[in-house]
């Protein structure tokens, strides 16, 4: 039996008729052709699919898309809602060469604006922490750790910039 | 055939839930977080016909810590909130720590301290310390309601002393007595992601600067998370020492019945019960003391 869901992604609302077992990750991309999510390995332990639910991080392929009825839902394409301005964590990856392949990226940057909601001056440990649950192939990780403590530096200078997101 | 949906209740309250469950039939699974639960669909181990979600329950995500009841961990909470509760980390440490060492962030804002016990792996990383600290669980069911303790829940790999259509509410950890400490340890082989190669709880009273009571547990090195009472034997009426320590450590150590996995070899995890119960003791010492 399908149920009837209201998705809040991104600022924009969705009524949708869903089978039970699909993931948030399979409605994201396949029903709203948001595919800035990604999908690796459908299993929690790659975090390409990390999107946030009601401000906390989590893997969509492991989350039904009927438990998160009338939640908010960020992915990364909510990070740049304009799609010119990026959002600072986005313009730190590019600055830093923290991309790569950029299979990772989305769910890095959502880890990071995670980690800085709860945490706005992590440490270099912290943020090592914060990523435990992104896999990268590419960069190394280094790369990615600079950039996420420049964004930091800088949204905390500019702290309307944060919350205009 | 196989079918590979399924159908969706998510009742809002305990006894609508096991109601549900008594009614819908044997291949109904409970979903608190759903990351072990959706892994084992994922990987076609079980193809439920129905799923009973616990997170509309209110109240049911409660965590608390009183001076009476000690603290209760509702069956939706998440390891997250166990993980960063105040209250936890300044009177059960060896929880909180269990709880932040669980998978890694995502899954923490899933999953579900409750749900790691109920998933009974044997290396449930928040079950030594629970067990240490003698926690029992409150369990609803068609029978009524019931308590158990968390000691007598694990039966084998996968399997615990639930009965058909039973839920577990809450797992209770009375207060901690005056001058007792308690620890968990664990080591696992990348770090903080996967799932523990050797962990242990440990908890110790002290009286003056002996042991008088003493409660160790080894994860991942048994059918399930095992007691080690020989070591526990080592350090009781004992003036506590480093020395004393690491002899419980090689008690426990002949005590535990390790395989060998992907995790480590059989001999490695042996050599590692001995180093990981001293450990655990030295640090469940250094907090009953202060
Ligand atoms: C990437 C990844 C990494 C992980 N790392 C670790 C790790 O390091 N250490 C570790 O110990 N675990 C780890 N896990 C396993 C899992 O995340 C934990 O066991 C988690 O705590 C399970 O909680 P949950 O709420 O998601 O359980 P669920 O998947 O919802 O449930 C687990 C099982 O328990 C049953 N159940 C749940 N709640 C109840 C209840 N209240 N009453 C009766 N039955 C119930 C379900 O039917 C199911 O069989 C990992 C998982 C993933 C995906
Ligand atoms: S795709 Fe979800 S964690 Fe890898
Ligand atoms: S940039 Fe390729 S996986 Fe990270």
């Amino acid at each position: 039996m399908k149920h009837d869901i209201q998705l809040m992604v991104n600022g924009d609302s969705y009524s949708l008729a869903i089978d039970p077992s699909r993931t948030l990750n399979q409605v994201l991309r396949e029903d709203l052709n948001l595919t800035g999510t990604k999908l690796g390995c459908g299993s929690g332990d790659c975090g390409a699919c990390t999107v946030i639910v009601d401000g906390r991080s989590v893997s969509s392929c492991l989350t039904l898309a009927v438990e998160v009825d009338g939640k908010e839902i960020l992915t990364v394409e909510g990070l740049a809602p304009s799609g010119e301005k990026l959002h600072p964590i986005q313009e730190a990856f590019i600055e830093k060469g923290a991309i790569q392949c950029g299979f990772c990226t989305p769910g890095m940057e959502l880890s990071a604006y995670h980690l800085l909601s709860q945490n706005p001056t992590p440490s270099e440990q912290e943020i090592r922490e914060g990523l435990s649950g992104n896999l990268c192939r590419c960069t190394g990780y280094n790369k990615i750790v600079e950039a996420i403590s420049v964004s930091a530096d800088r949204m905390n200078r500019k702290p309307s910039k944060r919350k205009s997101r | 055939m196989k079918r590979s949906g399924f159908d969706y209740y998510a009742p809002e309250s305990i006894s609508e839930a096991v109601v549900l469950l008594s009614d819908l039939g044997e291949n109904t699974f409970v979903m608190a977080g759903g990351t072990d639960l959706l892994i084992r669909k994922r990987h076609g181990m079980i193809f439920p016909d129905a799923v009973v979600a616990l997170k509309k329950i209110k109240g049911l995500d409660r965590i608390s810590v009183g001076p009476k009841k000690g603290l209760v961990i509702g069956a939706t909470a998440l390891l997250a909130d166990v993980a960063a509760h105040k209250g936890i980390q300044n009177k059960y440490p060896a929880i909180s720590d269990a709880a932040k060492n669980t998978a890694n962030v995502q899954i923490r804002n899933m999953g579900t301290v409750v749900g790691n016990l109920c998933n009974a792996s044997p290396s449930a990383d928040n079950a030594p310390a629970l067990l240490a600290l003698g926690a029992t669980l409150s369990i609803a069911g068609p029978q009524g309601d019931r308590t158990l303790a968390l000691e007598d829940f694990f039966l084998g790999p996968g399997l615990t002393a639930l009965k058909p259509a039973e839920i577990v509410i809450a797992a209770t950890v009375p207060p901690p007595p005056a001058n007792s400490g308690a620890a968990y340890v664990h080591l696992s082989a990348r770090g903080k992601v996967d799932c523990s190669a050797v962990c242990i709880g440990a908890h110790i009273e002290l009286q003056g600067r002996k042991v008088n009571n003493a409660r160790l547990f080894v994860g991942a090195c048994a059918p399930i998370p095992m007691r080690t009472p020989r070591a526990e034997k080592t350090v009781m009426r004992k003036v506590f020492t480093e020395k004393l320590a690491e002899k419980a450590g090689a008690a426990a150590s002949e005590e535990a019945l390790p395989i060998t996995d992907v995790r480590a070899t059989q001999d490695y995890r042996n050599s590692m019960v001995a180093v990981m119960t001293k450990r655990a003791l030295l640090l469940a010492h250094k907090r009953a003391r202060s």
